[in-house]
C-alpha cells in the first residue's frame, strides 16, 4: 500500500510541471514550441498506426478497420455525437440543470414576444441572404464572364469570402457610422445622405430596419461564393445548347431565363442550401455589430448570450437543438433535389 | 469559411468547373468554341447595362474594404474629424496605428502569435485523422462501411452550438479546459466530417486499376497508402487545407467558448472585445482588422485556385 502511494506522489510530482508546461505556455517561443509538439504528437501517432498495420502481415481485417477508422469515429463519437445527444436531454431541463421542466423551455422560445423576434430576425436571414446572395452572385458571373478583366473582377467579389466575419463587421460598423446630424460625417453612407439632403440615419439602432443592414454583410461575404460556384457551371453548359437556342432567336436576358438558369438548376440549389446553412449558424456579424441590441438577434447568437452570458443552461440548449431542426429542412430539400437532377439524367 | 462559409455539401450536378478566371480549355476542339464565346462575352459587355451592373458591384464590394483600409493609416485625429474619402484634401499618412495595435496598450503581438499557434495544428491534426479514414472508407472493404461513411456524411449538418456545452465540461474533467489542446480538439473534431468526405470523395477517383496493380506486386495498405495514394492526393489535401486554415483563423465562436484567457486568445476574439468595448478608438479597430486579415489573405490570394478547387468539389463531386 505504502508503495502504490509513494509511486502515486512521484508520478504526480513528476507530471506537474510536464502538465504545466503543456497546458500554461508562456511567450511566444514556448507556444510555438507546444504547436510543434501538439503537430508531431497527432502524426506519430498516425504513423506508428499505419507502422503497426503493416507489421503484422496476417492481421484480421477488423484489425485493420479499426486502425484506420478508429480515431476518426472516436472523435465524432466523443466530440460531436455524444455531446449533441447531451444538449437535447439538458434541453428539457432548467437553467442549472437540476429540475426536468418537459418542453417549457422550447415553448419559452415560441412564445415570449423578445424570443419571438430572434426567430422573426433568423427567418429572416435564411431566406434574404441565400436569395440575394445567390441573386448577385450569378448576375456578376453571367456579366463578368469571359471577359478581359475577368480574373480581376471574380477576385474583388470573392475577396470578403476570405476574411473574417468579424473582419467584416467592423468593415461595415465603420460604412454605417453615425455622427449628430450637422455634425462631419465619418461613415460612408450616412455622407451620402447627408449629400443627397437627407437626415445622418442611425443604421445599427433604428429597429426593425436594422436587421437588413446586418443581413446586407452577410449578402457582401456570401455573393462570391455564389459567383464562383455558378461561374462554373455556366462554363460547363454544353455549347450545343446554347448554339441551338441561339438558332431559334433568343438573346440576352431570355437566354439567362430559358437557357443559363435551367441548365446551372441543381449548381443552384447547392448555392443556395449551402448559404442557407451557413446563414443560420451565423454569429459573428451580429455579435461585433450590435452583440444582438436593438433587436437583431438570432438563434446562434442568442444561443451563445443564454448560454455563456445569462448562464442559461436549459435555454441555451434548447436553442441549440432549434438551431438543428431548422437546418434539417433544408438539408432534406437539398438531397431530394439532387436526387431529381440524378434521374433526370 | 467563417467566414468560410461551411463548405458545400451536395453531390452531382453536370459541372465540371474550370477555376474563376482560370486558364481557357486547352483542348483544340474546344478552341474555337471559346472564341465565339468570348465574342459573344464581349458583345454582352458591350450593352452599356451588363457593363454598368458589373462596375457597380464590384464598387459596392470594394469600397467598404477600401475606406477602412485607407482610415488605417490615417492619422487618429483626422480619422476623428473627417471622412476617409477627404484624404486626398488633406494626404496624411503614418503607421502609428499599427505601432499602437501591435506594440502598444493593446499587444496584438501577443494575440497574432496565439492565432498561429491554434490554426496550424488545427489543420494538421484533422487531416492526418481523415486521411487515414478516408483511406479506409474508400478501399478497404468492411461491413457497415456505407453506413458508417453516410452516417459521417450526414454528422455535417451537426450545428456546432449543439455540442458546445457538454464539450467544455469534459474538457473541465480533463483539466484541458481554457488550454490550446481545448482549441484544437474542438477545432479538429468540428472538421473530420468534411474532411473525410471530401478526402474520399477525392481517392475515389483514383483509378482502381492503381491500386489492384500494386497489390499484385505484394504492396501493404501502408505501402499503397504512401507511395500510390499520397502524392496524387496533394491538391485535394491543399484544398482542404486552405479550407480549414481559413475557417480556423476567422473563426470566432470556437474561440470564445474554449480559449481560456488571453494567453491563448486568438485575433478575432480580441478585435470583437475591442469592438465591444472601445468601440469608437477606429485608429485602433481599422489597424487591428487588418493585421487580423493580412494572413488569411495573403494564403487566399497565393493559393486561390486550389481554394476554388476545393469549394467545386465540394459541391460538384458526389
Amino acid at each position: 500500500m505504502e508503495f502504490l502511494d509513494n509511486t502515486r506522489a512521484w508520478l504526480a510530482y513528476l507530471w506537474a510541471p510536464v502538465s504545466t508546461w503543456l497546458l500554461r505556455p508562456d511567450g511566444a517561443g514556448h507556444k510555438f514550441l507546444l504547436m510543434a509538439v501538439a503537430i508531431i504528437l497527432f502524426v506519430v501517432v498516425m504513423g506508428l498506426i499505419l507502422l503497426m498495420v503493416d507489421r503484422g502481415r496476417r492481421l484480421p481485417t477488423w484489425v485493420v478497420t479499426l486502425a484506420f477508422v478508429g480515431p476518426a469515429v472516436a472523435f465524432l463519437g466523443f466530440g460531436l455525437v455524444y455531446p449533441a445527444v447531451r444538449t437535447i436531454y439538458a434541453s428539457f431541463f432548467n437553467r442549472n440543470g437540476q429540475e426536468f421542466i418537459g418542453l417549457d423551455n422550447y415553448v419559452r422560445a415560441f412564445t415570449q414576444s423578445e424570443f419571438q423576434i430572434v426567430l422573426r430576425n433568423t427567418a429572416l436571414w435564411v431566406i434574404l441572404v441565400p436569395l440575394v446572395a445567390t441573386l448577385i452572385g450569378l448576375v456578376y458571373a453571367v456579366v463578368v464572364d469571359r471577359t478581359r478583366f475577368e480574373r480581376v473582377a471574380k477576385t474583388l467579389v470573392f475577396l470578403p469570402m476570405s476574411i473574417s466575419m468579424v473582419g467584416a463587421g467592423i468593415i461595415w460598423r465603420f460604412m454605417y457610422e453615425f455622427r449628430q446630424e450637422g455634425a462631419t460625417q465619418t461613415g460612408l453612407l450616412n455622407q451620402v445622405l447627408v449629400w443627397l439632403g437627407l437626415q445622418p440615419k442611425q443604421f445599427l439602432m433604428d429597429t426593425p430596419e436594422n436587421t437588413f443592414f446586418l443581413i446586407a454583410v452577410m449578402v457582401w461575404i456570401q455573393a462570391g461564393f455564389a459567383m464562383t460556384i455558378l461561374a462554373a457551371a455556366i462554363r460547363a453548359i454544353p455549347d450545343d445548347i446554347v448554339e441551338a437556342a441561339r438558332l431559334d432567336g433568343l438573346t440576352g436576358i431570355r437566354m439567362f431565363r430559358y437557357i443559363t438558369v435551367p441548365s446551372i438548376r441543381p449548381a443552384l440549389v447547392v448555392v443556395l442550401t449551402t448559404i442557407a446553412m451557413a446563414t443560420l449558424k451565423v454569429f459573428d456579424i451580429v455579435r461585433t455589430m450590435t452583440a444582438g441590441n436593438y433587436q437583431t438577434s438570432v438563434v446562434a447568437n442568442e444561443f451563445y448570450t443564454q448560454s455563456f452570458r445569462a448562464r442559461d443552461a436549459g435555454f441555451g440548449a434548447s436553442l441549440a437543438v432549434i438551431l438543428f431542426i431548422l437546418v434539417i429542412p433544408i438539408v432534406i430539400y437539398n438531397v431530394r433535389q439532387m436526387r431529381l437532377a440524378e434521374e433526370i439524367r | 469559411m467563417t467566414t468560410t462559409p461551411p463548405p458545400p455539401q451536395g453531390f452531382a450536378t453536370q459541372t465540371t468547373g474550370e477555376a474563376p478566371g482560370g486558364a481557357p480549355p486547352g483542348r483544340k476542339d474546344a478552341r474555337g468554341r471559346f472564341r465565339r464565346r468570348t465574342a459573344d462575352a464581349k458583345a454582352r459587355l458591350s450593352s452599356p447595362w451588363a457593363s454598368g451592373i458589373a462596375i457597380v458591384i464590384a464598387i459596392l464590394w470594394t469600397i467598404p474594404t477600401l475606406g477602412l483600409f485607407i482610415t488605417s493609416f490615417r492619422p487618429s485625429g483626422d480619422i476623428r474629424a473627417d471622412g476617409w474619402w477627404n484624404v486626398l484634401r488633406t494626404p496624411r499618412f503614418t503607421l502609428d496605428n499599427y505601432r499602437d495595435a501591435l506594440a502598444g496598450s493593446t499587444n496584438m503581438t501577443e494575440y497574432f502569435v496565439n492565432s498561429i499557434a491554434i490554426t496550424l495544428p488545427a489543420v494538421v491534426i484533422p487531416i492526418s485523422i481523415a486521411l487515414l479514414a478516408a483511406y479506409a472508407f474508400a478501399w478497404i472493404e468492411f461491413p457497415g462501411r456505407n453506413t458508417l461513411f453516410v452516417a459521417v456524411f450526414a454528422l455535417q449538418i451537426v450545428p456546432i452550438q449543439i455540442t458546445m456545452i457538454p464539450l467544455l465540461s469534459q474538457y473541465n474533467t480533463w483539466g484541458l479546459a481554457g488550454s490550446f489542446w481545448a482549441v484544437w480538439l474542438s477545432h479538429s473534431i468540428f472538421a473530420l466530417p468534411l474532411a473525410i468526405f471530401l478526402l474520399h470523395n477525392f481517392m475515389k477517383d483514383i483509378p482502381p486499376s492503381l491500386i489492384e496493380a500494386a497489390r499484385v506486386d505484394g504492396a501493404g495498405h501502408v505501402k499503397i497508402f504512401f507511395k500510390v495514394l499520397l502524392p496524387l492526393l496533394v491538391p485535394a489535401i491543399a484544398a482542404f487545407a486552405i479550407f480549414q486554415f481559413l475557417w480556423v483563423w476567422n473563426d470566432l465562436l470556437v474561440a470564445l467558448v474554449f480559449a481560456g484567457g488571453p494567453d491563448v486568445r486568438p485575433l478575432t476574439v480580441f478585435i470583437a472585445e475591442l469592438a465591444g468595448t472601445r468601440g469608437q478608438t477606429w485608429h485602433l479597430l481599422s489597424a487591428g482588422a487588418f493585421i487580423s486579415m493580412v494572413i488569411p489573405v495573403i494564403v487566399f490570394l497565393s493559393l486561390q485556385r486550389y481554394f476554388v478547387r476545393g469549394l467545386l468539389a465540394g459541391s460538384v463531386k458526389g
